[in-house]
Formats: structure tokens, sequence, C-alpha cells
């Protein structure tokens, strides 16, 4: 149901994530799509603000990650500067994607009987 | 590294179908076209990702295909040595607009 058409040259952009949806969703003005694709990205931006994690099934996880202050070098003069606690988003891929990403997945064609697997 | 911590604060899980219920909300599609709708974008990143190919959304982080080399490894348990095996993996670099977001 979902292949690429237009985009190659290895790289999609939310732009041709907007296209994409257009394309298989027809009914969908432009204007729609826009606004689907950004509200999915800004309800996920917003609860990583508000600390939360996000469970995305068969996609990944997010996690907001606590560093606490350091103290950092200058690399240039070796002086000593503060580094500030920063909370920082972190990705970890799902057991699916993971293993499709990998071409292990099961959006692999089902092996035929008699493959060993 | 040790100086990264679990996050402890507010145990709160955002699910697909908390994004499901936002953009009903916003839109006034019905919920399951909301629903399906949603479905599809990941479907559409993860058909890109498998193909090896990088997803990338402005404000928000790129999600980018690494290819690993094989290499030397131990069974940490027996210490025998092993090798593992070359492999593709996804990464996620969080944008700018996103670091700056949760550090406000």
């Amino acid at each position: 149901m979902i292949t690429n058409p237009a985009s190659d040259g290895g790289s999609m952009t939310k732009r041709d994530l907007i296209d994409e949806v257009i394309r298989v969703y027809p009914r969908f003005s432009g204007r729609d799509a826009e606004v689907i694709v950004n509200a999915v990205f800004d309800s996920m931006t917003e609860a990583l603000a508000r600390g939360e994690r996000i469970e995305i099934r068969g996609f990944g996880s997010f996690v907001v990650k606590h560093r606490k202050a350091r103290e950092g070098r200058n690399p240039k003069t070796g002086a000593i500067v503060p580094v500030a606690a920063k909370r920082v988003p972190f990705f970890k891929v799902g057991k699916e994607l993971k293993l499709r990403v990998d071409g292990k997945g099961p959006a692999d064609p089902a092996p035929s009987p008699g493959d060993t697997v | 590294m040790s100086d990264v911590v679990e996050s402890t604060e507010k145990a709160t899980t955002m699910t697909k179908a908390d994004i499901v219920e936002r953009i009903y909300e916003k839109i006034g599609f019905s919920k399951k076209e909301a629903s399906e709708v949603v479905e599809s974008i990941f479907e559409v990143i993860k058909v890109k990702l498998e193909r090896g190919d990088k997803v990338k959304i402005s404000g928000f982080g790129n999600f980018v295909v690494n290819e690993k080399r094989p290499r030397k490894g131990r069974n940490p348990q027996t210490g025998e040595e092993i090798t593992i095996t070359g492999r593709k993996v996804l990464t996620f670099k969080a944008s700018q607009v996103l670091k700056k977001t949760i550090n406000p």
C-alpha cells in the first residue's frame, strides 16, 4: 500500500512525508496533511518537554535523560568552564524496526515452506 | 556514561493513542481515520529506514541508519572471544530545536 515514488536520493524530509500522506489519502487536503504531520511531531515534542516518555509500538521509544552539571574545559585554552545540568532526549529503537532495518524484518516476504530459519 | 541518569520524574508515557487523540481534537476526523493516518505516517518512516535511507524531521530530529562492521567481542560470562557480526542500526539525532524545547 505504501510505496514511495517521488523522493529518492536516500533521504526523506518532513515535506516528503506530508506529500506521501497526501498521496495515500487523496481525500485530505494538502493543508490537512501538513497539520496532521506537524501535530504528530509537535505532540511528541511537547510530551518530552513535560518529561514524559513516548512509546510507539513497532517503532521505538523516546525518553528524557538527565545530565548532571559538570565542569567542562575549553579545549582551546584549557580553562575550566561550568556546564549546566540539562535534559537530553534519547531514542531506543523498537524490536520490529530494529529487525527491519537490519534486513531481518517481518515485512520481508514470508519464507517458503522448507526454508530453514 | 555515568553522568546520565534515567528520568525519574513523572512516569507518564505517551503512546500512539495519545497522538491519535490529539489529531482527532485538532482536526476532527473520525477517530478511526486519525488512527489510520498516524499509523501510516510511522509506516512510511519505517519503510524508508528499512531501505537504509535517512528520515529528517525538521524541528524534531534525524533518523539515520548506520552500518556497523563486524568486530571482535567477548562473552563477558565465559571470557570466550566471539565475532560480532556486521549489522545495520538505527540512530536518532535530536535537533537543536528539540533539545532547546526540553531545556527551557
